[in-house]
């Protein structure tokens, strides 16, 4: 794979007509030396997708020359894509940061978890205890997050810096008014903060960056074959992780996946884009928004804003 | 590509969520399953239409209420530029949600409705982007469809609008007004016949039309706050040292003199550097490293301002304050104030006056300032800030409140 940050990934549409809005990496880079001022062990939570990939390059722009001053957390479901992982430890490598990973598979033999099941189970929420356990670990103070606020309704109203009690729990009534760039991450002992320095990113935002920055991204991001089955009106990779019924048997297509949640979680999309111009154009296009094709989001019209609740970031 | 931050307001029920979702569903910024999922909802609650609101009130609480309880984030791009929406809730108990999301906006939004014409809430909602001297506000008149797209209504809101608002309209900022009806998309997006009286322009090529002010943050006195000193100590950059900040305002440039506060030292800037990339210059807002030719003291906190341009070192200052807590604010009472990123312990020597947002009138000596009002009050610090005021220099001009104990944000002053 290249290096992180590789001009020559550049394509040369992006080099005569940059349209990202540099102003959003500056708000982001300003967000981050402020968690490394104010808080004493801040950790980038890292899940292998673009958004947390997006953080990474943020906190190197930061620091530079300097190296990443806090670790990367991966709390592994023991459910992803092989590709995400084997990209996640090439770029922990690159960029000479600390990796940290937590697996939900402990929480469960510990008891603290239990798998769900039925067609729909999912570890994506067991997610929650295994990372409030590792914040308890190593006394994390803040935890820096790649949501955005395009995403969904209850993110909408997330704050950047959003405090959060012992259990994690997000109390939307009693958060703290952000004004102008004055970034208040004072805490009582117990508290911790989450941090999203992209808030005000789109994903549109996100993809022009990564071309524009030249960034390597795993492969499951572009257009690649594997067996899927259809459920919901969408297509799920083929994997032991997932309950099948019956009559979902699995055929070869060519898909790409828009994020990158665990196998359980994240829906495939026909596609044929290889190149980012592809992707940043079937974006463009596209119908369905990107946590469409997340399952968590639609076991209800408030699911994002009750797990918000429960700790999940 | 640039961005404006907008700020939307109204009062309960003149249709800002709608006004909203109008200008996200006429810029085709709604994606097949939102849309979907609006149908699903909008027939649910027994609507024959669309209901664009759903889009915004995103909290269970909100849907509950049919209200907007909080500061919501909402984006969309033209070909010309993106567009952050920051949209705050009209109740008088939620001003500091406000304050808050117009704190960073370049325009404000003001809706009126036109059966009910210039309320309470109107005035409160000028006020705070005057206060926060926001450069231009469009008064959008909407639900004209329920007034037949009467000129003469229109004019009405206008005249009664600008009587109240020549008391605190500062000069330079602008005052345009739209007429609009969200729920049938009447000059959101382009002109329509039902106001063929109207001269101007839609709401949106209004916006378009805005020149952004960064420059203007540009043209100010020079201020950049060290962040974060980065020395990695590798052999490669063995004797790095470079600060690390976001110019708050004005321009440096590689060989400018400057003053570093509050020690007072002066040197030279060697570089000016963002990541692997040398600069000639910083403007406003850019975050970027800098470098002194010599070997002076400069830690978190400290500021460099360029020489000839040193802010005052104050000690003591008066202020505008809007308080954000269900604590009073009482004289005597003991804060931190955080100035950009910089705090210090403060002490409430006065209240001053209590401003009515509603008369205009002051009220002297109050003895104390509750929730959502505005006073003016005298601060001493524990050690000395380096501010301007606000008027002259918005971005460094400033301050949050942050209470000792609950650590909670509880109120935002603006220096005099």
């Amino acid at each position: 794979m290249s290096s992180f940050g590789d001009k020559s990934l550049i394509p040369a549409s992006a080099l005569e007509n940059p349209i990202f809005p540099r102003e959003l990496e500056d708000e982001a880079i300003y967000i981050m030396r402020e968690v490394a001022a104010q808080f004493e062990r801040p950790a980038i939570l890292f899940s292998g997708g673009k958004d947390s990939i997006t953080l990474v390059r943020l906190a190197q722009k930061a620091f530079y020359p300097g190296k990443i001053p806090f670790p990367l957390v991966h709390v592994d479901t023991g459910h992803n894509f092989p590709e995400t992982i084997a990209y996640r430890d090439w770029l922990v490598k690159e960029v000479g940061a600390e990796l940290i990973v937590r697996y939900v598979q402990d929480s469960i033999n510990q008891g603290k978890a239990q798998e769900e099941t039925g067609k729909y189970a999912s570890r994506n929420a067991l997610q929650t205890v295994t990372l409030l356990d590792a914040i308890e670990e190593f006394k994390f103070d803040a935890c820096i997050g790649g949501a955005r606020r395009d995403e969904e309704k209850a993110r909408a109203k997330e704050r950047i810096f959003s405090v959060r009690d012992d259990f994690g729990q997000w109390d939307a009534k009693r958060q703290r008014p952000e004004l102008f760039d004055m970034l208040n991450g004072r805490i009582s002992v117990g508290e911790n903060v989450r941090v999203f320095p992209i808030s005000n990113w789109t994903e549109l935002d996100v993809w022009n960056y990564i071309k524009e920055e030249g960034i390597p991204l795993p492969s499951i991001y572009f257009s690649h074959q594997r067996p899927v089955f259809e459920r919901d009106g969408m297509l799920w990779a083929d994997s032991e992780f997932i309950n099948k019924d019956t009559d979902e048997i699995p055929y070869e297509a060519t898909v790409r996946f828009r994020t990158v949640g665990d196998m359980t979680c994240t829906a495939a999309v026909l596609s044929e884009a290889v190149e980012l111009d592809d992707i940043i154009g079937e974006i463009l296009s596209a119908e369905i928004s990107e946590r469409g094709a997340r399952m968590d989001d639609k076991r209800s019209e408030a699911a994002m804003e009750k797990r918000k609740q429960q700790g999940y970031f | 590509m640039d961005i404006l931050r907008i700020a939307t307001a109204g009062s309960v029920d003149d249709g800002k969520s709608t006004l909203i979702g109008r200008l996200l569903y006429e810029t085709q910024s709604i994606t097949r399953d939102k849309l979907e999922a609006l149908e699903a909802a909008s027939k649910r609650k027994g609507l024959d239409f669309l209901d664009l609101s759903l889009l915004t009130d995103g909290l269970i609480a909100e849907r509950e209420q049919g209200i907007t309880i909080d500061v919501a984030h909402i984006y969309f791009s033209t070909p010309t530029r993106k567009y952050i929406i920051a949209d705050t809730p009209g109740h008088f108990e939620y001003t500091r949600n406000m304050v808050t999301g117009a704190s960073n906006a370049k325009v404000s939004l003001i809706l009126v409705d036109a059966r009910h014409g210039v309320v309470e809430q109107t005035f409160r909602h000028f006020f705070i982007s005057s206060m926060l001297r926001i450069p231009k506000v469009i008064v959008c008149v909407n639900k004209m469809d329920l007034v037949g797209y009467s000129e003469e209504r229109f004019q009405q809101i206008k005249q009664e609008f600008q009587d109240i608002a020549a008391k605190v309209q500062f000069s330079g900022q602008e005052i345009e007004f739209v007429p609009i009806s969200s729920l049938y998309g009447v000059n959101i997006t382009k002109k329509s016949d039902e106001i063929s009286w109207y001269s101007g322009v839609s709401l949106l090529e209004t916006l378009e039309k805005f020149d952004d002010q960064v420059k203007a943050d540009s043209s100010h006195a020079a201020r950049f706050p060290v962040q974060y000193v980065v020395r990695p100590k590798t052999e490669e950059y063995h004797d790095y040292r470079g600060y690390a900040g976001r110019v708050a305002s004005g321009t440096f440039s590689v060989g400018d003199e400057i003053v570093v506060l509050p020690t007072g030292q002066r040197s030279r800037i060697s570089a000016i550097e963002k990541f692997d990339q040398s600069l000639e210059q910083a403007h406003a807002r850019e975050s970027v490293i800098i470098s002194l030719e010599t070997d002076v003291d400069v830690s978190r906190g400290n500021m460099l301002v360029k020489a000839g341009q040193e802010p005052s070192q104050l000690r003591e200052v008066s202020a505008q304050v809007c308080w954000l807590d269900y604590q009073a604010l009482t004289p005597g009472k003991t804060l931190l104030l955080q100035h950009g990123i910089n705090d210090t312990k403060a002490k409430v020597l006065a209240l001053e006056e209590l401003i009515n947002v509603q008369t205009m009138e002051k009220s002297e000596n109050p003895t104390q300032l509750k929730l959502n009002e505005i006073g003016g009050i005298r601060l001493k610090m524990a050690k000395p800030i380096f501010a301007d005021a606000y008027q002259e220099n918005p971005a460094n001009g400033a301050f949050i409140l942050i209470d000792e104990f609950s650590h909670a944000t509880v109120g935002v002053g603006f220096m005099n």
